[in-house]
């Protein structure tokens, strides 16, 4: 139908179009990957609900897409950054340097972060973050010292686990989901296995060295980098019954019948234990709007409202079906974005 | 003095060796040429069951995605939920969202399976929403703000069913498979079988994969290709419209006119270096030249096709340069003898000649440009872009949009593997406009092309 109509408007409007330059009409957005479906279902709700185009969502991860927020005010710039992970400070120093000063920041959820492997696989069915630092560590304790990592299999270092060769998936570094990977997971299994007291100890009780050096992953290939999207991860894990892969909740739940999910630290992962806080290895999701560009681009405004509002983001909207957790200071965050408050 | 030509004495005795009679030698070179034409079969044959194997991929994987399930309900518009004034205000009726229209829908269905009364544990309409798809609220909404005076009537509508259902109906989807699926239950397939039964379900041609928009990530049903097919369109049109003058010109004068000089030399082996310069390289000098420096619009197909006409011109160059070559020079020469100038030599005498082969080489630099990929990664048509329709001519050139490989780029990417049917269907839907476009050019050349 809509077809029809446009090829037969496109010969109308052909001649009156060709003198007038159009100004953008769209929200854009860019930014995360995790974030992605969450914007595009509110986008195409969006849409369908106001009397403004669909806004455009593009993706290329949470620092691709900060980088293209600061590179400027104006029509040629995107009006929405959405972000895995909180916006640096020295990001926000670019952004003040090209004239973008005024952001307003909006927690959207939580989402949580799993550990997934073949459905038919070896028993992967419950980790530690100890079990996974002393699996992908560059260096792990043995006898009270820091050696390299030489563990072959799960069972080398935890009875419990199964006797099968490591190999993990994990997001590489340009993923948001990566520096939770490191945060949540890396260091508290670095202090759990008493490395931190030990790099501690080397780097004279720097805390922050300490934490980098808890970072570093082996490298010598039973840890791989996947710098694509959970698609690959999965893939990979589909050609290795061994492999372990990192993946965001939603994806898994939307895989249920190709892989099982691990517990961390004893609790399931769902939404319901990443709400509570119980599990321990979730994050909050962002987006940033250009306050400048309120009032210019229209919908915009409408359009961060629209992804705060009860029927969206709460807890029995579209956004929490596909896996966001949702946010319990949602009303906050609703107030914060009405009032237009900024950061700082 | 040796006699040189004497035949070497055969191991037999006999002084010339027998045609009938093969000798070592002869054999040997008989079973390498043997062995050669069966390593040539091998090849062919390999290359043959890849091709089959990639094929049979293709269509097993994506036919699925060119049917689509739909559910036949008969939805009460309530007024007291719809226009609560009851005054027909058509902004009145706007502010219900689609939010408002979803527990009409579910209760139509309810009321479906409870009349033709179809055993099953689900009595609550929120049991039915794992069966209908997100989209038919909006599809009911809009129906509703265009015609408002169907408010208070009951009236039937054709949504479409969820992935869930539909992968079901396709043999994607099992029992065993959802058993930890938190999107629908077993029991939600049983309901599924009795009501395609009942014929409430049914599973119907896809027009709106071919015609429609892309969706978000929780409706893949309603996922469409037709948006970004437009896109790659608009692209196709700035690429033909800049690449066939800029390249037939190029190529005249260089063939035709240009003095044979080391600068020509230089451009001539430039243009061959740029003919195998990787696509991406050109999508990196699209981001800098034309979005960061020329400002035009991010995701545009205008910027999709600048990029794609400096990939394609070199094509273009070389074919065209090619296919003057093939004229001979007889023709210019007969022209030029009786009074005519060059430039009449070359407009009337030969390029109508040269013109077949021009346009082969610029169909083929077109398809190998409608199916590139990577330069569009970098100027922003990855992503959930193809959900508008452009609104006339110049909106297609510059309002935000996809193309057929980039939207099969990203559906591969998605989470719900629904959408991993459309992308194979979507690679359908461009291998036939492939290879639409290479049987034109192979036609052309039979037809028009005079060999000398």
């Amino acid at each position: 139908m809509s077809f029809v109509k446009l090829t037969a408007s496109t010969l109308a409007i052909a001649a009156i179009s060709a003198t007038a330059a159009a100004a953008r009409d769209n929200v854009q957005v860019a930014g995360s990957s995790t974030v992605l479906p969450y914007a595009s279902i509110v986008a195409e709700a969006f849409g369908e609900n106001f009397d403004f185009p669909t806004p455009v969502v593009e993706s290329g991860g949470s620092s691709a897409g900060l980088k293209r927020f600061c590179e400027g005010v104006g029509e040629n710039t995107i009006d929405v950054a959405n972000a895995s992970r909180k916006i640096k400070d020295k990001e926000v120093a670019a952004c003040a340097e090209a004239g973008v000063t005024d952001i307003i920041e909006v927690r959207i959820g939580y989402d949580g972060i799993v550990f997934a492997s073949q459905i038919n696989g070896p028993a992967y069915t419950a980790f530690t973050q100890e079990d996974i630092f002393n699996a992908l560590s560059a260096k792990v304790v043995v006898d009270g010292a820091l050696v390299e990592n030489t563990n072959k299999q799960w069972a080398d270092f935890n009875a419990d686990l199964p006797a099968a060769d490591i190999a993990a998936f994990i997001p590489g570094t340009k993923h948001g989901t990566r520096e939770v990977f490191e945060e949540k997971v890396m260091v508290e299994g670095c202090k759990a296995a008493g490395a931190f007291d030990l790099y501690m100890a080397a780097n004279g009780g720097d805390k922050k060295a300490a934490g980098k050096a808890c970072y570093e992953v082996r490298t010598d290939g039973v840890s791989v980098d996947i710098d694509g999207d959970y698609t690959e991860t999965l893939a990979r894990i589909d050609a290795n019954p061994n492999g372990i892969g990192v993946f965001g909740l939603a994806f898994y739940e939307n895989n249920t019948d190709k892989l099982k999910v691990a517990t961390m630290a004893g609790v399931v992962p769902s939404t319901e234990s990443i709400a509570t806080g119980e599990y321990p290895v979730s994050r909050p999701l962002f987006f940033y709007v250009k306050k400048a560009h309120i009032g210019v681009i229209p919908g915009l405004k409408e359009y961060a409202e629209f992804f705060v509002s009860e029927e969206i983001a709460g807890g029995d909207g579209p956004l929490a079906e596909y896996g966001l957790v949702s946010d319990p200071e949602l009303e906050m965050t609703q107030e914060a974005v009405a009032s237009e408050k900024t950061m700082n | 003095m040796t006699d040189a030509t004497a035949n070497p004495v055969q191991p037999d005795g006999r002084k010339h060796g027998s045609l009938l009679q093969q000798d070592a030698r002869i054999k040997r070179r008989n079973a390498s040429e043997a062995r050669f034409k069966f390593y040539g079969i091998l090849a062919v044959a390999t290359g043959l069951f890849f091709l089959v194997a990639l094929l049979w991929a293709i269509i097993s994987n994506g036919t699925g995605a060119f049917s689509q399930t739909y559910l036949t309900v008969q939805v009460e518009l309530l007024e007291s939920k719809l226009d609560k004034k009851g005054n027909r205000d058509i902004a009145d009726i706007k502010k219900v969202s689609t939010f408002g229209y979803t527990p009409l829908i579910q209760d139509a269905l309810l009321k479906e399976v409870q009349d033709r009364g179809i055993e099953t544990e689900f009595a609550k309409k929120k049991d039915m929403k794992a069966l209908i798809s997100a989209s038919a609220a909006a599809q009911v909404r809009d129906h509703v703000i265009a015609n408002p005076d169907l408010i208070g009537q009951t009236v039937e509508f054709r949504v479409l069913a969820s992935s869930r259902v539909d992968g079901y109906l396709k043999d994607r989807v099992s029992r065993e498979s959802v058993a930890r699926d938190k999107n629908i239950s077993p029991a939600h397939l049983d309901l599924t079988d009795a009501l395609v039964e009942a014929g409430v379900i049914k599973k119907i041609f896809n027009l709106d994969f071919i015609l429609g928009s892309d969706a978000s990530d929780t409706r893949p049903e309603a996922a469409g290709m037709g948006v970004s097919m437009l896109g790659s369109l608009f692209m196709m049109l700035v690429v033909l419209g800049l690449s066939l003058p800029i390249g037939v010109a190029a190529s005249i004068y260089l063939e035709e006119f240009a003095p044979q000089n080391r600068w020509t030399d230089l451009i001539e082996v430039n243009i061959s270096n740029l003919a195998a310069v990787p696509s991406i390289v050109f999508g990196i000098l699209g981001l800098a030249v034309f979005i960061q420096f020329a400002h035009l619009p991010q995701s545009a197909p205008l910027v999709g096709g600048l990029v794609l006409t400096l990939m394609t011109l070199p094509t273009i160059i070389i074919a065209t340069r090619a296919s003057l070559k093939a004229v001979p020079p007889s023709i210019r020469d007969a022209a030029l003898g009786v009074g005519a100038s060059k430039m009449q030599s070359v407009f009337h005498h030969v390029l109508p000649l040269a013109a077949p082969g021009i346009l082969t080489g610029t169909i083929i630099g077109l398809a190998q440009a409608l199916g590139e990929t990577a330069p569009l990664l970098l100027i922003g048509m990855v992503g959930f872009i193809a959900s508008n329709y452009p609104e006339g001519v110049l909106d297609g050139f510059v309002a935000p949009n996809s193309a057929m490989p980039a939207q099969i780029y990203e559906w591969a990417k998605r989470a719900d593997p629904a959408f991993y049917e459309r992308a194979w269907g979507g690679i359908i839907i461009l291998l036939v406009f492939l290879i639409t476009m290479n049987i034109i050019a192979i036609i052309l050349r039979r037809r028009f092309e005079r060999r000398w």
